[in-house]
């Protein structure tokens, strides 16, 4: 039996879900659209059934994209996830509001359940309400309280599901009516209004209201919403985030980074030398240590989001930055996503979807890689670190943390621009609109947040993992491989320059390396794309490290190392940093100028460096469209932008 | 005498007389902002805009733009919560 699981957003479908399903659930995707289904097992006796968790909707007509996934299903009785069994989750606090969809839901006649949660809520607020004569006006229905924050009522629910599929409403709660067209807003608005007058006149009935003395919920609203201190909280909010995410995330990333370099050096050790061998322990270890690496990151990112997200403060930060964003073509829900970005673009272009209009849904996602994430750090600190002098500039000012900073504001002032720029070319026929319910504040509830992030940590390894996997596959073929004999030559000059040299093994095997690598396809096409790349100060092995970074930026880096023949020593560059200040061009010039090295910033700043961002753009927009005009535009941008760079400086 | 709900103060209340034809009039409709329903402003954002509105049983916030788009005249009368 299949149990859709249906409701207003947030009367606690997740927290039912969670609690009946454990952590019995995996997510899954609505064909056609872009939102995540969730679906958990219950076992109920011997039988097991698939309850599947949908995106809140205040009513069966759509109103933005993921709310058209619960209309499609219901009307489509051969759709796989077309219901046996609905079970409509209602807040016994907001009774009106939540018994309008639940009636429109009764109304289509299929087997359904009420659950009335949030009770505890309902009793403070002093309202009571008359279950037997809730059941009186749904004969065709099963009706249950519960607290899913408490978990009571889990056993009610579960025998309830026994026997409620044979049990369907046989009259209509509004009598006469029919479901409208979806183009039919005339008929939508008659429906409402009547379907209204029927329910505030069963609430008189059913609902009674003790006059309780309210304490002042305003007053923390009053704070939070405040023109001065509700920045300075939500900016305070965010430095905590981000103190964490970038210093404390460090910790298990630098001892990832290291199992993985470990498990590589293990299995090039362990596994007979060949092509199989240097594929693992250079192409697929690496690969996936490229998406483990985040994990950190991406989970802190949503442990904090959804914590604000269960007490109900980010609805006020929806409130409060909605004026600032919306004359750049944005929301005040674009500023969850453009945060996230800061840490990691996919998360942010996944949490886009909660932006219901479209317009501004898209010019967020497009955006959003502009934020410079956190894979662009490793490339920022060692060109800062080469070419920016570590001095103080006006009295105490560091020069080299005020060019980082400078790049991050490079980047969020282009992501606005940008955005305002796309407000006038996309076309569309609506005006950009928010609708938004401030819930009341509740404490975070653990599971649920427990669960959030595991979710997410499970979409992002998956879903980019696989791009990031393939292309860190495609990037090692082609820097192993060269057309002809072209790699075995540049072994044997390699070995032959070592023994002139009287190199010491190591050595012997860098430059072999650094040799190979610049006769591989990679190597044969960043020399061709020299002429491209000159205008902006760079050569054939910068133009090298910008292709293999394609896959992710940090690759920079380690691609640099390899060319430069230079044993990557992790964090701190050194001897990198010193072999590129070595490096001169013919006329005795440093290659790594001031000039060159601000416009690869620059450069970094802008280029969508980034094959998983792309992939989950795709995803999300279900289209190539959208990720092939983002790799346009922010290619463009990049170009011009450290061609400007450039010749400025130089 | 009526006016739209942009242009009531924080604090006050006011009478739902009429929700100007509109995309989205089903929509607001369906959030419970119905013809003769009271809605309390409680207070807005930052630079005015979006506000906040206590109505049956929640609170609402909505851009300027949305609440000019109800007609309503002020009352004394109070939300019922
Ligand atoms: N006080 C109280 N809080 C509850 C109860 N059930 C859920 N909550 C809280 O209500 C908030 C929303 O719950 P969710 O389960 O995320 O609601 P949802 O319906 O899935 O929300 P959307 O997916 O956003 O539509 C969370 O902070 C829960 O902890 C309850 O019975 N009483
Ligand atoms: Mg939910």
């Amino acid at each position: 039996m299949k149990i859709a699981l249906l409701g207003n957003p947030n009367t606690g479908k997740s927290s039912v879900f969670n609690m009946l399903t454990g952590l019995r659930q995996h997510v899954g995707n609505f064909p056609g659209v872009t939102v995540d289904k969730k679906i958990g097992n219950i076992k109920i006796g011997v039988e097991t059934h698939k309850l599947i968790d949908f995106p809140g909707t205040y009513s069966l007509y759509p109103r933005s994209k993921d709310e058209q996934v619960v209309y499609d299903v219901l009307n489509d009785s051969s759709s796989q996830d077309y219901p046996d069994l609905i079970m409509v989750i209602a807040d016994a606090s907001n009774l009106e509001r939540n018994l309008f969809f639940f009636s429109q839901i009764y109304d289509l006649g299929m087997p359904c359940i009420l659950v009335l949660n949030m009770n505890d809520v309902a009793q403070r607020a002093g309202k009571h309400i008359n279950i037997e004569r809730l059941k009186e006006a749904f004969p065709g229905a099963s009706i249950e309280g519960i607290n899913a924050r408490l978990g009571t009522g889990k056993e009610r629910i579960l025998s309830l599901l026994e026997n409620a599929a044979d049990r369907r409403p046989e009259n209509k709660f509004l009598k006469g009516s029919e479901i409208c067209s979806l183009d039919d807003l005339q008929c939508q608005e008659q429906e409402a209004s009547l379907r209204y007058q029927q329910i505030s006149g069963l609430i008189k009935e059913i609902q009674e209201n003790k006059e309780i003395p309210k304490k002042d919920m305003n007053k923390i609203d009053k704070i939070l919403v405040h023109p001065v201190f509700g920045y300075v909280i939500f900016a305070a909010i965010l430095m905590v985030i981000f103190q964490f995410i970038y210093s404390f995330a460090a910790y298990p990333m630098d001892l990832i980074d290291g199992w993985f370099a470990e498990l590589s050096v293990f299995l090039s050790r362990s596994i007979p030398e060949g092509i199989f061998s240097d594929l693992i322990s250079q192409g697929i270890v690496p690969g996936i240590g490229g998406v483990i690496i985040f994990i950190p990151q991406i989970a802190l990112l949503f442990f904090f989001v959804s914590i604000l997200e269960e007490t109900g403060y980010l609805a006020r930060v929806v409130f409060i930055m909605d004026r600032l964003m919306r004359p750049f073509g944005l929301n005040g829900k674009s500023t969850v996503p453009l945060l996230s970005s800061v840490a990691c673009a996919i998360p942010g272009v996944m949490a886009a979807r909660t932006i219901t209009d479209w317009k501004e849904r898209m010019i967020t996602i497009l955006v959003a890689p502009l934020m410079s994430c956190s894979a662009r750090i490793p490339v920022y600190t060692l060109l800062i670190a080469l070419v920016i002098p570590n001095q103080t500039v006006f009295g105490f000012i560091n020069l080299q943390g005020l060019v980082l900073f400078s790049l991050y504001a490079l980047g969020l002032v282009s992501a606005l621009v940008v955005a305002w720029i796309l407000k006038i070319f996309i076309k569309t026929r609506e005006k950009g609109f928010l609708l938004l319910e401030l819930p009341g504040y509740k404490a975070p509830q653990l599971k649920n947040v427990g669960i959030t992030v595991l979710e997410k940590v499970k979409v992002f390894v998956f879903d980019a993992g696989k791009v990031i996997m393939a292309i860190s596959i495609i990037l090692w073929a082609l820097a192993s491989y060269g057309p002809g004999d072209n790699m075995i030559n540049a072994e044997i000059e390699a070995r032959k320059s070592a023994l002139a040299h009287q190199l010491d093994q190591e050595k012997t095997e860098q430059l072999i390396a650094s040799e190979k690598l610049e006769h591989s396809y990679i190597g044969v096409f960043g020399k061709s794309i020299e002429p491209v790349i000159r205008p902006l100060g760079y050569d054939w092995k910068v133009g090298i490290s910008l292709i293999t970074s394609f896959a992710a930026r940090e690759v920079f880096v380690g691609s640099l190392a390899t060319i430069y023949a230079i044993h990557d020593d992790g964090e701190e560059n050194k001897r990198l940093i010193d072999r590129l200040r070595e490096e001169k061009r013919r006329d005795g010039t440093p290659v790594y100028s001031l000039a060159m090295g601000l416009s690869l910033m620059v450069y970094y700043v802008f280029a969508m460096q980034c094959m998983s961002t792309l992939a989950v753009v795709k995803r999300e927009t279900k289209s190539w469209k959208w990720p092939l005009f983002q790799l346009a535009f922010m290619g463009v941008l990049a170009y011009v932008g450290a061609w400007i760079t450039f010749t400025i400086f130089s | 005498m009526t006016e739209s709900l942009d242009h009531i103060a924080p604090g006050q209340h006011a009478q739902i007389t009429e929700i100007l034809h509109n995309d989205l009039k089903p929509q607001l409709m369906e959030m419970g902002l119905i013809k003769g329903r009271i809605v309390e402003v409680l207070f807005t954002a930052p630079f005015g805009d979006p506000i906040a509105i206590k109505l049956n049983g929640y609170v609402l916030s909505l851009r300027l733009d949305e609440a000019a788009l109800i007609q309503v005249k002020t009352t004394n009368e109070l939300v019922n919560s």
